[in-house]
């Protein structure tokens, strides 16, 4: 093919810019990685720098031993973001497959309760002191899992369509002749045809739990909501708290050790282990993501 | 025989009721727990939002609360806050728009153009990763940048514009915008440019073949091709996100600057102040009405958006 002088620019430019555009995304994710491999007092005296003078795992191997409050923090949002997903995907492609049925009675009546959330809210405080009031979720498990996250109107509209669109009408016929109840078809016809919009789907709810500290920020409180912090909750509450790896540990009567808590290198490496799971599974997964972002899939 | 009949027909329709139900019920079973799921956490508080004329007394509850008429948004009205929280959450929505806009369809192009498959691939995958991340995570990354004693911009940059000073960033209010606004386009980039991609991806490539025929370079394929092409497209997104213009993302006002009291000049929006009404202050009340404003002036501005978009693009409409 012959390309034109113009072209050749055009290519060249893009690319220039883009690499630029791609650094400035990667760069703070190192500066963030490097931290959290740098010597304390380096750390201390220079700052965070992509060029340490000295390097060091002490970081890591502090939240290997220290174990407890990050490991305990790491489990509780694998569980939530587990329980929360798929009770999420289950509840979502149930009611999309009614709301697909052409002839299903009342059909427009309950579109229209599930988009006008989309609408209108009540605001914070009236969800607030309906979970912690009437169905008292605060410092249990639910409050990480209960509040918002659990369905969103749009992603219901997006499975809907999906399914209206890739499963043929004579199929649910057929299966109607056939005498197959409604939960069957559901269970032999929807879920297999609809698997990559339900991957999708799922993947943005997981994300949301794995990503959430505001639900923490509301419903956790005191010592026995520290118990359930997830890792967002925990770092939220390390940022804001500077000292809390030191008082933490001195509450543990090590004293001396507190001293020695490499505490701004920890951080990033804590901040850093939260990411690591997303910044894993993205690169397997990313189709899905980037599908799911060009039909208008929403994140928290 | 009409009496016959009639009972004959009342039977039939009896049945068919029945077998209505029948065929159906299973179906709503199914649908019912996300729409009790709904019912809980989006029309309950709905109705809450008498809280925002009672005056909230905990141990009687809210139905039995004494009502407060409208003083608890006279209160609100009568701070400075109101005034500046409006400003702030309506100034950054509109900076989002615009950056976000013009930087995604750019970025949108360039990609489209590259040849180089990998690359271009590598490129649009990049893109996105801080669109995955949580606020958290990027208020460490900030922090990491901005921190008084530690920060790279106070301890490299800086000192290499003679500044050893260093600046303390999460005191002074003023450079707030500007770091709110790169924030927000470092994270959401990605976001707006898949979605642009994807249009082009569904322009005609006939279009492409006729205009290089006919001489034209890529730079005025781009021009009168590509770019009219994004019209519906940016029309669109604008008008769902004025739709959206009296809220915006807790995390990025609340999280990034790390809650600073020195910040709230230029870092408070409706959200925020929401949150610190309640929690912090607990003033049940100022927060509740402030709620209430950003729902129904937001509810006004998504209809009205909504309305308009469906004039435009019916399939991109919420309803």
């Amino acid at each position: 093919m012959i390309r034109s002088r113009e072209e050749k620019i055009i290519q060249l430019v893009s690319h220039i810019i883009l690499t630029g555009v791609t650094i400035a995304i990667v760069m703070p994710f190192v500066l963030l990685f490097i931290s959290s491999i740098t010597e304390e007092n380096t750390l201390i005296r220079n700052g965070y720098s992509f060029i340490p003078e000295k390097f060091s795992f002490a970081a890591y191997i502090y939240i290997f031993n220290q174990a407890g409050t990050i490991f305990r923090a790491y489990g509780i949002t694998i569980i939530v973001t587990i329980i929360g997903t798929l009770i999420n995907i289950s509840i979502s492609s149930m009611l999309a497959y009614g709301l697909s049925l052409r002839k299903l009675p009342f059909k427009r009546l309950i579109s229209f309760y599930v988009l006008f959330t989309m609408l209108f809210n009540g605001g914070l405080v009236p969800s607030y002191l309906m979970w912690t009031g009437t169905f008292k979720i605060t410092n249990t498990i639910w409050a990480l899992i209960l509040p918002n996250y659990m369905l969103s109107a749009m992603n219901i509209i997006l499975i809907r369509t999906y399914y209206h669109s890739s499963i043929p009408e004579a199929l649910y016929e057929a299966a109607e002749i056939d005498g197959a109840s409604s939960f069957r078809v559901f269970l032999n016809i929807v879920l297999p045809l609809g698997k990559p919009i339900l991957i999708t789907m799922g993947l943005f709810a997981g994300l949301n739990y794995w990503n959430d500290w505001t639900n923490g920020l509301y419903y956790l409180r005191g010592r026995s909501g520290e118990r359930l912090y997830s890792i967002q909750n925990l770092l939220n509450r390390m940022i804001s708290q500077i000292q809390f790896l030191a008082t933490n540990s001195a509450a543990s009567s090590l004293g001396e050790e507190a001293a020695r808590i490499p505490s701004a290198s920890v951080r990033m490496a804590i901040a850093f282990v939260a990411m690591l799971p997303v910044l894993c599974i993205y690169p397997f997964l990313q189709k899905y993501f980037q599908e799911g972002i060009a039909m208008g899939a929403v994140k928290g | 025989m009409p009496e016959v009949t009639r009972s004959q027909v009342t039977v039939k329709r009896k049945s068919s009721k029945a077998a209505k139900l029948k065929r159906w019920l299973p179906v709503y079973i199914m649908m019912a727990p996300a729409l009790v799921y709904l019912f809980i956490n989006n029309y309950i508080p709905m109705a809450g939002i008498v809280i925002a004329f009672k005056k909230m007394d905990y141990n009687s509850g809210i139905w039995k609360s004494p009502w407060y008429g409208l003083k608890n948004f006279e209160f609100l009205f009568s701070t400075q806050d109101a005034f500046i929280i409006t400003r702030n959450t309506l100034l950054y929505n509109l900076a989002f728009i615009i950056v976000n806009t013009v930087c995604g369809i750019l970025l949108a192009v360039l990609i489209t153009e590259i040849r180089h498959k990998r690359a271009k691939k590598l490129y649009q995958s990049i893109i996105l990763v801080p669109f995955l991340m949580s606020m958290v995570i990027l208020s460490y990354i900030v922090y990491a940048f901005l921190s008084g004693e530690n920060g790279f911009i106070n301890n490299v940059i800086l000192p290499l514009f003679g500044n050893e000073e260093g600046i303390n960033w999460y005191m002074e209010a003023k450079y707030w915008p500007f770091i709110i606004v790169f924030v927000n386009t470092w994270k959401n980039l990605g976001y707006g440019c898949l979605i642009y991609i994807a249009t082009m991806n569904g322009i005609d490539r006939a279009l492409y073949e006729a205009a290089s025929l006919d001489g034209a370079g890529r730079l005025k394929q781009i021009r009168h091709i590509t770019l009219p092409s994004l019209k519906g497209t940016v029309i669109t997104l604008t008008l769902l996100n004025i739709g959206r213009i009296f809220y915006s993302d807790f995390g990025l006002f609340y999280q990034v600057p790390q809650n600073s009291g020195q910040l709230l000049s230029t870092t408070n929006v409706i959200d925020t102040y929401v949150y610190r009404a309640l929690i912090t202050l607990g003033n049940t009340g100022m927060s509740a009405a402030a709620g209430l404003y950003q729902s129904l002036v937001g509810f006004v501005l998504i209809l009205i958006s909504n309305l308009l978009v469906r004039r435009l693009d019916p399939d991109s409409a919420i309803f």
